[in-house]
């Protein structure tokens, strides 16, 4: 009874992120992670060409200057929208052979409060946390302390959380 | 071919390709894309201080912060093999406004005047940095995710809570840009 309620808040506490709650069942060896590596490597160069990671995009994109960061986000939009309508549609399973399942997100305020603190952010830094891994990957090293900030901001909201409205 | 590998990426290519990290991380192995969680698995490895936000399995997602850790490589590799030697191409309005506060080198995309560890010991650098790092780290973990998680993956899959939290993310760095930054930047 006890292990089934510690499993319970276990998967609350991780479908209220952006966490899959519906992980693979398989023991995969370490050396399977290989492959997020590469994909994360891809990602950060397609990143770095496009100059998705350039405060001067950001600042062009929030001031209505260029079409380019919105080109981005909204053909990226598109392309997800239609491969996860493709997944679903054919029931594609994973590469080891386990059924790809979705999960539901339930609206919170945090949507309203915590997006519109991370757009005040974002237009600082120029950056979303992506970018800020490639920047410290591209050599701007004072990046680095915009990361732990980031952190320290998960940790400060980890540890408020039940007292922000909801 | 060398020349547009060299060259900075249009829209309708990286986009895409952006994209496609969604379908990719499904199919590799049910991942959901979204990259500010890893900020929340650094917490709950290094220092989850009995708090119940950071009391979860996090090994469950060391992919995801070996895939940040691919976004860093991907930076660094791009920087080192695949760069742009031109300066960035900026619009006109914007470096005329960006000239007032004394940024006028593009040289590089990550703009020099900016993004140097003497500017963090200034205000101007302070609050760019430290005090926008915390808004980021704070906000996306409020709302459940950043850019990728909600604005791409979220909308993607057609959740509305995605596309309210990304409103919200444009509606903040609006108001940041046009109306804040102005008075931060001439610091």
């Amino acid at each position: 009874m006890d292990k089934n309620k510690l499993k319970n808040t276990e998967k609350e506490v991780r479908s209220l992120d952006a966490v899959c709650i519906n992980e693979s069942s398989l023991e995969h060896k370490w050396y399977h992670n290989i492959k997020y590596l590469i994909l994360g490597i891809l990602f950060g160069i397609v990143f770095v060409k496009a100059e998705v990671v350039s405060w001067f995009r950001i600042q062009e994109m929030f001031r209505f200057q260029s079409f380019h960061m919105y080109g981005i986000i909204g053909s990226a939009i598109a392309v997800g929208m239609l491969s996860i309508f493709i997944i679903k549609k054919f029931n594609i399973k994973t590469i080891y052979g386990e059924p790809i399942v979705f999960s539901s997100k339930k609206f919170t305020k945090g949507q309203v409060y915590g997006g519109f603190i991370f757009g005040l952010g974002w237009a600082l830094t120029g950056a979303c946390p992506g970018p800020l891994f490639a920047q410290i990957g591209m050599g701007a090293t004072v990046v680095i302390i915009t990361l732990l900030s980031a952190v320290a901001g998960t940790w400060v909201y980890g540890y408020f959380r039940d007292k922000l409205p909801n | 071919m060398l020349d547009f590998i060299l060259q900075p990426w249009p829209w309708y290519v990286a986009g895409p390709l952006v994209g496609l990290t969604v379908p990719a991380l499904l199919i590799l192995g049910n991942k959901s894309f979204g990259i500010s969680s890893s900020l929340r698995h650094f917490c709950a490895s290094c220092m989850p201080a009995n708090i119940p936000f950071f009391k979860y399995d996090w090994k469950k997602e060391i992919w995801n912060m070996i895939f940040v850790l691919g976004i860093l490589l991907g930076g660094w590799i791009t920087m080192n093999f695949f760069s742009n030697l031109n300066p960035i191409e900026v619009s006109q309005e914007l470096t005329e406004e960006l000239a007032n506060y004394g940024i006028n080198d593009y040289s590089s995309m990550i703009p020099k005047d900016l993004y140097t560890w003497s500017e963090l010991f200034t205000l101007r650098g302070l609050l760019l940095f430290v005090v926008g790092g915390f808004l980021v780290g704070f906000g996306t973990r409020y709302a459940g995710g950043c850019t990728s998680g909600h604005a791409i993956m979220g909308i993607s899959n057609l959740q509305l809570p995605s596309l309210v939290a990304t409103i919200f993310f444009m509606i903040g760095g609006v108001i940041m840009a046009n109306f804040i930054l102005p008075y931060i930047l001439s610091l």
